[in-house]
C-alpha cells in the first residue's frame, strides 16, 4: 500500500510557495477558488493512488472542526 | 397531443362487489409498468392476479422513456419486448458538451453479440399500452380500472383492502399484496410509511416536442450551453419524431410559469434555432428526491418501484429499476404460493433489492450532485472538472451528466452459491451476475438469453448431462431444465450450438462447465463438471430450502 508522502520533497520550498500565491495574482476569490480546484483536480490525477489520495483528504481536514 | 390519444379503459363492475369477495392470491396496486410487469409475470406462471388502479388510462405524458438492455431483456421473457423495440428508438452513443465544444462521447454498448441494444427510447405511455394489451391475453389477469384502494388492513397471512369506485366501496382480502403506485403512493401513505432520503433543491422542465430533424439517435447533454446559460440541458430522441428535452430552471424558478407555452417557447426557440418547426406536445416541471423505505417487504405487503425508492432522472434508474424489482419478486412469490419456498424466501427480495436500490440511489445522489451542486465550493469543483474536460482526457471521466443504468450484480445474496475453493474462471459472470447475451442456433430462437426461461435453467457446456439426471432435474418440486451448449448427444434437454463461439468466451466455457440460471436470469451457481447433487444444492439454497 502506497504511502502519503510528508517528508521534505520540493526541491526550492521558497521558490514554489511563491509561484503558487503568484498564480492568483489580480484574481476574484471566485477565480482564486476555482484555481485552487483546478489544481487539485490535476494534482490527484497525477497521484492516482487511491489510498494516497485518501490520506492526502484525510490530513488536509485534521484538526478542522466544522462549526454548528 | 398531436401524435398519441390516451386510451380510456372503462371502468367495469367486478363480480367480487357483489357477492361476497373472493380471496385473491395477489393483489397488485397501480398499473403502471412495474405493476402491470408483476401482473404478467404472474399471470405467465398461472397465478391468478387482480391490478387495481384509480385511474382509466395510461401514462399522461412520455415520463419514463429510456428502457436499458436488462429492462428490455426483461420485456422480452414477458412477451413485450419485440413491440417495444420496434416501436422505439434504439441508442448506445451519448455526447456531452461543456458551453459548446463536446467534452466526451460514449458508447454503451462497444461489444456486438446480444439481442437487444444498450437502450430504447420510447414513451411510457405506449410501453404501458403494450403491457395492457399484454394482459388481455392472459387469463389469469385482470387489470380494474377507477378501482381505488382507500383503507389497507394488514393481517397476519394476508392484507384486507377497501377499495372505492364510482359504484361504490367494496372490500378485498388478498393472500400477497403488490404495491407498485408510484412516487405519491397512496398505499404507502395509509400505512403511515415514510421513506429516507434527501430532496435536492433545484427544478427541472421536460418539454416534449414534435419536429422533424436528422439530430441523430443519442443521448446529448450540455453543461452551461449557450442557449441556456449556467444550467444544463439533456436531448433525447424518442418514437413517432418527438424529442425529449430537459432544461434545469434552478430552485429558484417558478413552476407554475415556466409551465406556460410563453415561458417554453423562447427556450426551445434558442436551443433549435429560428428556423426549426415543431410544437410542444408536453410540458412539466419537476423537482426530485433520492429516497428509498427502510425495507421494502412489510409482513404480506411489497413495495416495488417508485413506491419502495425515487431517484432523480439522470441515469434512467427509475423504471428500469422498478422492473428488475419484479423480475426479482415474482419467481420467488410464485414459489412461496405453489408452496416450494417458505415464505421467508421473500425476506431476500429486501436482500437483494436494497442493495440493487442503494446502487442506483449513489449513482443518481451523484450525478445530482454534479449537474445541481449543493453548496458553492460543490460548484466550484464541478466547475474546474469542466473546466479541465476540455484539454485533459482525466477530467473528463469525472464529469457525470447520469450514469447510465445497469443491472445490479447480486454479490452478497444469501441465495447465491459461490464458486468452489480453487476453481477459477475467465469470467465475470460468477453467482449473482446477469446473464451475458450471445448468438446461438437452437430449436428456438436464435438468441441464448431466450433460453433462459421462467424457471431455473441450467446450462452446461461440452459432454452432456446424463438423460436420467437430466430428466430427474426437470421433475423435482422446484424443476431445473437442462440446456445443453455443443454437439453433445444423448440428453433430452435443448441442444444450442454456440453459433459464433461467443457463450463460451463470455461464460469460459470450458468442457464440462455448468452455469446455474434462475429464473430471472441471473447466474446462480457455476462448476466445472456436472454434480447432481450440488446442483440440487444450489436450487435449494436459491429457494430458502436449505
Amino acid at each position: 500500500m502506497a504511502v502519503l508522502g510528508t517528508d521534505p520533497n520540493i526541491a526550492a520550498p521558497d521558490d514554489f510557495y511563491a509561484a503558487l500565491i503568484a498564480l492568483h495574482r489580480d484574481l476574484d476569490d471566485a477565480q482564486s477558488a476555482l484555481v485552487n480546484a483546478k489544481l487539485i483536480l490535476l494534482l490527484a490525477n497525477h497521484i492516482g493512488d487511491a489510498d494516497v489520495l485518501a490520506a492526502a483528504l484525510a490530513a488536509a481536514r485534521e484538526d478542522i472542526v466544522a462549526p454548528r | 397531443m398531436k401524435t398519441y390519444t390516451n386510451p380510456v379503459y372503462a371502468y367495469e363492475r367486478s363480480a367480487d362487489q357483489d357477492a361476497p369477495p373472493r380471496r385473491r392470491p395477489v393483489v397488485v396496486v397501480g398499473a403502471g409498468p412495474v405493476g402491470l410487469a408483476a401482473a404478467i409475470d404472474l399471470a405467465q406462471r398461472d397465478i391468478p392476479v387482480v391490478v387495481l388502479d384509480d385511474d382509466t388510462t395510461v401514462s399522461v405524458g412520455s415520463r419514463a422513456i429510456c428502457y436499458a438492455k436488462r429492462t428490455l431483456e426483461i420485456l422480452d421473457r414477458l412477451g413485450c419486448g419485440e413491440r417495444v423495440v420496434q416501436k422505439g428508438v434504439e441508442w448506445k452513443v451519448g455526447r456531452v458538451f461543456v458551453r459548446d465544444e463536446l467534452a466526451y462521447r460514449f458508447d454503451l454498448l462497444p461489444e456486438a453479440g446480444h439481442r437487444r441494444p444498450a437502450f430504447v427510447n420510447l414513451q411510457q405511455y405506449y410501453l404501458e399500452e403494450y403491457l395492457v394489451e399484454r394482459i388481455a391475453d392472459l387469463p389469469s389477469a385482470t387489470v380494474r380500472w377507477q378501482h381505488k384502494v382507500v383503507a389497507v388492513t394488514p393481517q397476519d397471512d394476508g392484507v384486507v383492502l377497501r377499495i372505492e369506485t364510482p359504484d361504490g366501496d367494496y372490500w378485498l382480502t388478498c393472500d400477497w399484496l403488490i404495491v407498485a403506485d408510484g412516487a405519491k403512493s397512496t398505499v404507502r401513505a395509509l400505512l403511515g410509511l415514510e421513506s429516507e432520503g434527501q430532496v435536492f433543491r433545484d427544478r427541472f422542465l421536460i418539454a416534449d416536442i414534435h419536429m422533424l430533424s436528422d439530430f441523430p439517435a443519442e443521448r446529448w447533454f450540455w453543461f452551461d450551453p449557450p442557449f441556456h446559460p449556467n444550467q444544463s440541458a439533456l436531448l433525447h430522441r424518442q418514437a413517432d419524431d418527438v424529442w425529449r428535452i430537459d432544461f434545469q430552471l434552478g430552485w429558484d424558478a417558478d413552476p407554475d410559469e415556466e409551465r406556460k407555452p410563453e415561458r417554453i417557447l423562447p427556450r426551445l426557440r434558442a436551443m433549435l434555432g429560428p428556423k426549426a418547426e415543431f410544437d410542444i406536445e408536453w410540458a412539466s416541471v419537476y423537482t426530485f428526491q433520492c429516497r428509498r423505505l427502510a425495507k421494502f417487504r412489510h409482513g404480506h405487503v411489497l413495495f416495488a418501484g417508485d413506491a419502495a425508492h425515487l431517484v432523480s432522472p439522470f441515469g434512467a434508474r427509475g423504471a428500469n429499476s422498478g422492473i428488475q424489482d419484479v423480475d426479482n419478486l415474482v419467481w420467488k412469490l410464485a414459489l412461496v404460493l405453489d408452496g416450494a419456498a417458505p415464505a421467508r424466501l421473500l425476506d431476500t427480495y429486501d436482500a437483494e433489492r436494497i442493495p440493487a436500490t442503494d446502487e442506483n440511489l449513489l449513482h443518481s445522489t451523484r450525478s445530482t450532485d454534479f449537474i445541481s451542486p449543493k453548496s458553492a465550493i460543490s460548484r466550484t469543483f464541478r466547475d474546474a472538472v469542466l473546466s479541465l474536460a476540455k484539454r485533459h482526457a482525466f477530467a473528463r471521466r469525472l464529469v457525470n451528466s447520469g450514469r447510465l443504468s445497469l443491472p445490479h450484480h447480486y454479490a452478497d445474496s444469501p441465495l447465491l452459491t459461490p464458486d468452489a475453493d480453487g476453481t477459477t474462471f475467465a469470467s465475470a459472470l460468477g453467482a449473482g451476475a446477469p446473464a451475458a447475451d450471445a448468438p446461438v442456433k437452437g430449436p428456438g430462437s436464435d438468441w441464448f438469453i431466450d433460453y433462459l426461461t421462467s424457471g431455473f435453467t441450467l446450462v452446461a457446456f461440452g459432454p452432456s448431462v446424463p438423460p436420467a439426471a437430466a430428466i430427474a432435474l426437470a421433475q423435482d418440486t422446484v424443476p431445473c431444465r437442462v440446456v445443453q451448449v455443443g454437439a453433445a448427444t444423448g440428453s433430452d434437454g435443448i441442444v444450442l450450438e454456440d453459433a459464433a463461439g461467443l457463450l463460451r468466451e463470455r461464460y469460459d466455457g470450458a468442457p464440462g462447465t455448468c452455469y446455474l440460471f434462475r429464473p430471472d436470469q441471473h447466474v446462480c451457481a457455476r462448476w466445472r463438471s456436472f454434480d447432481s447433487r450440488a446442483v440440487r444444492a444450489a436450487i435449494a439454497r436459491a429457494t430458502a430450502n436449505d
